[in-house]
């Protein structure tokens, strides 16, 4: 339900959510994060600047890294997008979920989601990384309490365990 | 680790996940912007485009005629002042008289989304009659322009001065003249910020007369005294839930504006309001560290020994109290903790500015007088022909021993501490390369402060635990800010009723369920509502086995029952339950913990006394580029002195996350501003450590099993930040032979420095003179005997 008192154009989005095939009206002005918050309910996705600064609202569009405050929705049409809701199949946390957890990778837990979601692609395209190639693809996501070691940990340790 | 356990503890000492650690790498953690209600409405804020300024008008008329827009509220609707300080209740929620610093509330507004809300900011009118700002500590110290940031009648100070203390322990003339060398430094440091990921948020609804609000606080009782004075209702018709925390710091300590404007607005609309903050708004929001001019003069024997100190401090305190009159007492109370300083003398004072207000940041006022004191050592020592590192040993305060400002000190893992570091970095054995240097530096900090922000003699902390044939709750009001305070509840419930820690569910930070906790600042949660957990549980354990014995046929010795592994004797816990709840009926147990008195007699002596001190040295490993001015930190050893780790895993987060924060500060991070307005209100901008600017950190934990926290613990969220600013200064002073005497160490000073060192002169960039301050006569107070331990009731001047 959306109040329509002040007038908009909108436009009827198609995606791929987490799998799911959805079909959304949305403002043409709105940011994929704002269409997956506000639109969606998908609260995973955080904010921490909505200006590209801290790496915060990392989604995947196509399996890629993207800053979802700089991306418009519309842009999407027929995309992938995964958010931090669709990386556990079902009940079964995703290994890099599992690493995170077991580690204390995520203290207060706000840039946990796009810093997840950056680590991810991160191990699909490099199985072995090493600490450096670690941090150069996280390098985007600001993070104010783990003073990032526990979450290089995390990333290493999920390679680890795939590895073996 | 030291090893001191206690054979028989299964939960605590083990490095578990957090409780919710689950919820939050799931995205199902629910933070306050995350909450949305039916027919919410959105609200924005306006705030103040100039720095100083009396308001003449605010006109909303043209606002209030956008659609969607359904309430705009000015300053006359929020008349009454509120602070976190009963002394400083100086802020309005909206202002309608002056406005003192860029971002400065003035109206607020409640429309359908944001947009409708923001462009109606921008459609309210306001005139402005523009005052002469103050953005210094030099220009507050001046005889105002065209009027005082705050009216005289509230400072009772002259100038734009806010406070003044001044307090001598023991005869420091004295002392200075037993002294074979006295030396003399000027130190600065700068202002920065929290810089939490998460924006502060607030939702508020209002429903049959009751408000109810969930907000990104610290602490959920002071927003709780705050909305009942400011909105004029009872606290029994208020709720403040602390809703998933995204990053505090500090900075989400005070109440806040916006948490009042949302609940104002929901009650005038009807409907539920959420205000969450924009980036910007969080810098102007701030409550971060104070800038700190420092002058220190230290006298010694020829071998180094403190005979006496004198320190002087002025803060740059922003637009408003906030915590300040605590802050400037802790930039001079917590020398005396670290440092056996025989006679000290300390005055302290804090101006307004027209600046974004500063507060309590990690380490609360200790981060710049430790900065000071480090370097001031470290140079008396060179000045000697000394070690360091020995000078500053020789000076370490010894366990179980009274300050000369009384202030109590129980276990102190200083001495072990110092070896860990020492030895594991090779400080005084590995060759360093040109350019690289290497810096040693040690700290304390409390364990939560032994007096009530609001004076009042009850506990500080309580707990409710409540088990039944469903398992165990507890209820705590103390707020989980990710340094994981819930986890410690249920570690130390589980332990005592021998379960797991995910077997405790946990009901936290919500006034109308959860008993009075002080919340997450301080440093105080393990120690305090730790305490207070484990007396209840305790309580519940007896009633337990109580129970089970009588089962059992024990009747005279419950003490037998075993507890542990789910079990209790030859019962399993739920079915042990059963036989409890049959026999008492509901099982309810409380604890709380009231810290002991232990201050001095003399006023002020509320701020610095803590039942418990964590100590922390370390040592940082850096290259620093003569060409460039820029410094690259390699390595950092760091060991602290928790007491007991109660779970080290979370514990090691704390540390690990304290370096970050200090290597930020000593290296990158400045609140600054530019013609009245902060310069870089951005993340961007604002620079603040990435992945690839943090260097390998070696953590070492000492348990020194202090006699009065929960199982030996102690604090671990402050002090590792502490010590390693200076070492990093130090270690810039081994690696280039300069002294930079300001944090943060910018390349920009590196290379002036550099420039006055060819030159011949001063090795140092960094304050040249401290200014004169109307420093009130010294109140002068006899220091206790080093070794009376006295507490609460026994002290002499109880």
């Amino acid at each position: 339900m959306r109040n329509i008192e002040r007038e908009v154009q909108r436009e009827i989005l198609t995606l791929q959510v987490n799998g799911e095939h959805i079909q959304v009206l949305v403002p043409v002005h709105k940011t994929l994060l704002e269409v997956l918050r506000e639109e969606l309910g998908l609260t995973g996705t955080k904010h921490g600047c909505e200006l590209g600064e801290c790496g915060t609202c990392t989604v995947l569009v196509e399996g890629k890294p993207h800053l979802s405050c700089l991306v418009l929705a519309i842009q999407l049409e027929g995309r992938r997008v995964t958010t931090i809701e669709g990386l556990a199949e079902g009940s079964r946390l995703h290994p890099l979920q599992q690493t995170f957890a077991e580690l204390g990778a995520a203290q207060c837990g706000y840039c946990t989601p796009g810093t997840l979601l950056a680590a991810t692609a991160l191990l699909e395209t490099n199985h072995q990384p090493t600490r450096d190639q670690i941090r150069e693809a996280l390098a985007g996501n600001l993070c104010r309490c783990t003073g990032y070691a526990k979450i290089v940990e995390a990333v290493e340790l999920c390679a680890a365990r795939a590895h073996d | 680790m030291t090893e001191s356990g206690n054979a028989s503890l299964s939960v605590v000492g083990q490095p578990l996940p957090k409780v919710d650690a689950g919820a939050k790498v799931t995205g199902a953690a629910v933070y306050a912007d995350d909450i949305t209600l039916p027919r919410m409405l959105y609200c924005k804020i306006l705030r103040s485009a100039v720095p100083h300024a009396r308001i003449l008008s605010v006109d909303p008329s043209a606002a209030r005629r956008i659609p969607g827009v359904h309430a705009i509220i000015t300053g006359l609707d929020l008349p009454i002042r509120f602070g976190i300080l009963p002394v400083s209740q100086d802020e309005r929620a909206l202002e309608y008289e002056k406005v003192r610093y860029v971002g400065d509330p003035i109206a607020a507004v409640a429309a359908i989304d944001e947009e409708t809300a923001a462009a109606a900011c921008e459609a309210i009118r306001v005139e402005y009659e523009e005052l002469k700002s103050v953005m210094s500590i030099e220009e507050a110290l001046r005889e105002p322009v065209d009027e005082p940031i705050h009216e005289r009648a509230y400072t009772r100070q002259p100038l734009n001065i806010h406070r003044l203390v001044a307090y001598e322990f023991g005869d420091v003339d004295a002392g200075f003249e037993k002294a074979d060398h006295v030396r003399e430094d000027v130190f600065f440091f700068q202002g920065n910020t929290h810089l939490p990921m998460e924006q502060h948020a607030a939702v508020a609804k209002y429903v049959d007369g009751k408000l109810t609000i969930w907000s990104s606080t610290q602490v959920v009782h002071y927003v709780h005294r705050a909305l009942s004075k400011t909105l004029g209702l009872p606290m029994n018709r208020i709720r403040v839930i602390g809703a998933t925390h995204g990053g505090g710091f500090g900075g989400k300590t005070d109440p806040f504006a916006h948490e009042i404007v949302v609940a104002k607005l929901a009650m005038l609309t009807g409907r539920p309001v959420k205000c969450t903050l924009t980036r910007e708004e969080v810098f102007y929001t701030h409550r971060g560290r104070h800038p700190v001019l420092m002058w220190v003069r230290t006298g010694v024997t020829r071998d180094g020994r403190i005979t006496a100190m004198h320190f002087k401090s002025v803060l740059d305190g922003g637009a408003y109290g906030s915590y300040g009159a605590a802050s400037v007492f802790y930039t001079g109370t917590l020398q005396t903790v670290t440092y056996d300083i025989p006679a000290y003398r300390f005055e302290g004072c804090r101006v307004f500015t027209n600046k974004a207000p500063c507060g309590p940041k990690r380490g609360h006022g200790t981060p710049q007088p430790r900065f000071a004191v480090e370097l001031h050592l470290e140079k008396i020592a060179r000045d000697l022909g000394l070690d360091p590192v020995e000078v500053k040993r020789r000076n370490f305060v010894k366990p179980f021993t009274r300050a000369v400002n009384w202030m109590r000190i129980t276990s102190c893992g200083l001495e072990e501490c110092t070896d860990k570091v020492l030895e594991a970095s090779g400080y005084r054995t590995r060759p360093r390369r040109p350019g690289q240097g290497m810096g040693f530096a040690i700290s304390s900090y409390m364990s939560g402060a032994g007096t009530a922000i609001y004076w009042n003699a009850m506990p500080h902390s309580e707990v409710l635990l409540k088990v039944d044939r469903t398992g165990v709750t507890v209820y705590c009001g103390a707020m989980d800010i990710g340094q994981g305070s819930d986890s410690v509840l249920a570690h130390i419930v589980a332990e005592e009723l021998g379960l797991q820690p995910k077997d405790v569910r946990l009901v936290t930070a919500d006034t109308d369920l959860t008993p009075v906790d002080l919340g997450s600042y301080s440093s105080r949660v393990t120690f305090m509502a730790g305490n207070a957990a484990l007396e209840a549980a305790r309580k519940m354990r007896q009633m337990l086995v109580q129970a089970v014995a009588e089962t059992m046929g024990f009747r005279s010795d419950p003490g037998q029952i075993p507890v542990g592994g789910g079990r209790i004797g030859d019962f399993d816990f739920d079915q042990a339950c059963v036989l409890a709840e049959t026999k008492y009926g509901t099982l309810t147990s409380g604890g709380s913990y009231t810290p002991p008195r232990i201050g001095g007699p003399y006023k002020g002596s509320g701020v610095g006394p803590s039942p418990a001190y964590s100590y922390s040295a370390a040592v940082v490993d850096l290259d620093a580029d003569d060409r460039t001015g820029i410094v690259t930190v390699n390595k950092v050893w760091i060991a602290h002195d928790i007491g007991r780790a109660i779970n080290p895993l979370l514990v090691i987060g704390q540390i690990e996350g304290g370096v970050y924060m200090a290597l930020g500060e000593a290296l990158m991070e400045e609140q600054a501003y530019r013609k009245g307005r902060h310069k870089w209100p951005s993340m961007l901008e604002y620079k603040s450590p990435t992945f690839l600017d943090m260097p390998e950190i070696e953590t070492f934990l000492v348990e020194t099993i202090d006699p009065e926290g929960p199982y030996g613990a102690k604090e671990a969220g402050q002090g590792p930040l502490l010590p390693v600013i200076p070492a990093v200064n130090e270690a810039l002073y081994d690696a280039l032979g300069v002294w930079i005497d300001e944090v943060p160490v910018t390349p920009e000073k590196v290379l002036k420095a550099l420039e006055v060192k060819a030159t011949g002169n001063m090795r140092r960039y960094g304050p040249k003179s401290y200014p004169t301050i109307p420093y009130p006569p010294l109140i002068k107070v006899e220091p206790p005997d080093p070794h009376d331990m006295r507490i609460g009731a026994d002290l002499p001047h109880a």
